[in-house]
């Protein structure tokens, strides 16, 4: 059920040039799934700012946003102790409740690696052993490797331009280190959902991005087409299943 | 004690609010919200007679704090599946008459749906939009010109029972030769206004933000454009207005009234605040009685 509340901005810290952490102290009882998100109204602006969670507990929600434009750079320089109005518990996040799944790959590129994080800590409460791997342009813009390792999974790195950890995609690490999955979790640029959607076998889940105008649901500005329907990637996703999904 | 009540063509409303098509879909997101029974009414999302994905994506564009820019492209599950499943569902929900918006490609369409949507005892009002800026070779046209808007009105009044209003567009150069037509075509009311054409660019992209490259402008800058309109149509026509347009406060609601709206549609805030609304509804006995006005239907149109 979402909900909407005034939350106080407890850390908002940078993670690398351009990405940051905030955590926002306020009601967290409506978030039901991790690969929810949050939509952020902000002075000034007329639409919200719809934004992943990364991982919350009873009085927190952390998120990681990537300064991409005003909004996003309006937020990255708010202080500590300021509030914003926010509706929680928008989407419908990953379901972890699949058949046999037993070493679930969990696969995040850029700002789409927060979401894996609350994820990762669920599938490992429910004894899961998954696999992350986290596809960066280059070293510099690396985040939450340490944090993910300290959750005590396999994490692996792939840098398009080799600086840091595998060269290549998130496909190529895959491959070289011979990865063993029977499930797939994948946040990421569009290409990454491509190239994962074609190339890998096992039933997956996969969340999506796109421009919202509500984010409830209720204006159809982020529809999209899928093998069963038309969708709404902020209130029917934004994960969507991989036997649903179609590029065209 | 306040008296919010207002009269539309017989249809007596608790209060003017209503959500304005294409920013409540069918009721059910908001009835998470709150307990959307609190409404005067509201204008569900426009139906076409076939289902419509609509226009590609990014539909959506945001203009600083004065509003939005939407080009959905009329994305609607069609006439059947509204009256078997979205109506059905609805009922569940919303226990008062709804407004009916319909749009249309051809004269036949709007008479086959409106013919169609006037069976459903859940309707109260039909709201014809002739004025939908985003779909090519659509709504626009009819809208544009008086002997089309006033064509689309008398097929329409011809095959159904209910109050007929026609949703006007702001995009023509005589708004109130537009809404005489209809109301002379027989129209029972004027809603008015849809959203303006508008248009956004990413400048570092070098390209458009929306992919229909054009979208209805809306959000609380046009507001005093609606104002301005409503004024015109309600002083030159003799049938109701339902003012529409960036309303975002109590205060905007009572300024629309003044201006000759019998009831006030709320868009684009509903889609930024969906508790406007509940909130607009609670704030007008206090701004009444601020203002020393005890029933919301004196002031219709006194300026």
């Amino acid at each position: 059920m979402q909900k909407q509340g005034i939350y106080k901005i407890i850390t908002n810290v940078p993670l690398t040039k351009s990405v940051y952490k905030m955590v926002l102290e306020g009601d967290t009882s409506n978030i039901t799934a991790p690969g929810q998100f949050i939509n952020i109204e902000l002075a000034g602006k007329f639409l919200r700012r719809p934004i992943s969670i990364c991982d919350w507990n009873e009085t927190t929600i952390t998120v990681i946003y990537k300064v991409v434009g005003e909004g996003t750079r309006q937020m990255a320089g708010m202080k500590e102790g300021e509030e914003l109005d926010i509706l929680v518990g928008l989407g419908n996040g990953f379901n972890t409740n699949i058949d046999k799944m037993k070493h679930p790959l969990l696969v995040g590129g850029g700002v789409g690696v927060p979401p894996m994080y609350g994820l990762a800590k669920k599938l490992l409460a429910e004894g899961k052993r998954p696999t992350m791997i986290m596809g960066f342009n280059t070293a510099e813009e690396v985040f939450y490797y340490e944090e993910f390792v300290a959750l005590g999974l396999d994490v692996f790195v792939t840098t398009v331009d080799g600086t840091g950890g595998t060269k290549g995609f998130v496909t190529d690490a895959m491959e070289q280190n011979g990865i063993l999955y029977d499930y797939l979790y994948c946040c990421g640029p569009e290409p990454m959902l491509k190239a994962l959607h074609r190339g890998v076998m096992t039933g997956g889940q996969l969340s999506f991005e796109e421009r919202m105008g509500c984010g409830f649901g209720a204006c159809m500005g982020c529809s999209c087409k899928t093998l069963t329907g038309y969708k709404r990637i902020c209130k029917d996703g934004p994960v969507m299943y991989k036997e649903e999904i179609t590029f065209e | 004690m306040k008296d919010l009540s207002v009269n539309l063509s017989g249809l007596i409303l608790d209060n003017p609010i209503v959500p304005a098509s294409g920013t409540f879909g069918f009721g059910r997101e908001f009835a998470e919200y709150y307990d959307i029974n609190i409404l005067g009414s509201f204008s569900f999302k426009g139906t076409t007679k076939e289902a419509r994905f609509g226009n590609p994506t990014p539909r959506i564009a945001e203009c600083g704090a004065s509003g939005m820019i939407n080009a959905v492209g009329l994305q609607n599950p069609g006439i059947d599946t509204v009256i078997n499943r979205e109506l059905p569902e609805l009922k569940k929900i919303f226990h008062k008459p709804v407004i009916a918006n319909i749009s249309g490609f051809s004269i036949e369409e709007y008479a086959y749906c409106c013919e169609r949507i006037d069976k459903e005892e859940q309707v109260g009002i039909i709201e014809v939009n002739v004025s939908c800026p985003n779909v090519r070779h659509g709504g626009m046209s009819f809208g544009t010109s008086p002997e089309a808007a006033a064509e689309v009105t008398r097929a329409v009044k011809a095959v159904t029972t209910k109050p007929v209003y026609i949703k006007l567009s702001p995009n023509v150069t005589d708004i109130v030769a537009i809404a005489k037509a209809c109301e002379e075509a027989g129209a029972d009311g004027i809603c008015l206004i849809n959203t303006m054409l508008g248009m956004r660019i990413d400048i570092a992209r070098r390209r458009p933000v929306i992919a229909n490259v054009m979208g209805g402008f809306s959000g609380p800058s046009i507001f005093p454009v609606a104002v301005r309109m409503v004024h015109q149509v309600s002083k030159a026509c003799n049938v109701p207005v339902m003012g529409c347009g960036g309303v975002s406060s109590a205060r905007d609601v009572i300024e629309m009234m003044m201006a000759g709206a019998t009831a006030v549609q709320v868009g684009a805030m509903n889609l930024k605040n969906p508790y406007i609304c509940k909130e607009i509804i609670e704030e007008l006995p206090i701004v009444m009685e601020e203002l020393k006005i005890d029933r919301l239907s004196d002031i219709i149109g006194i300026v």
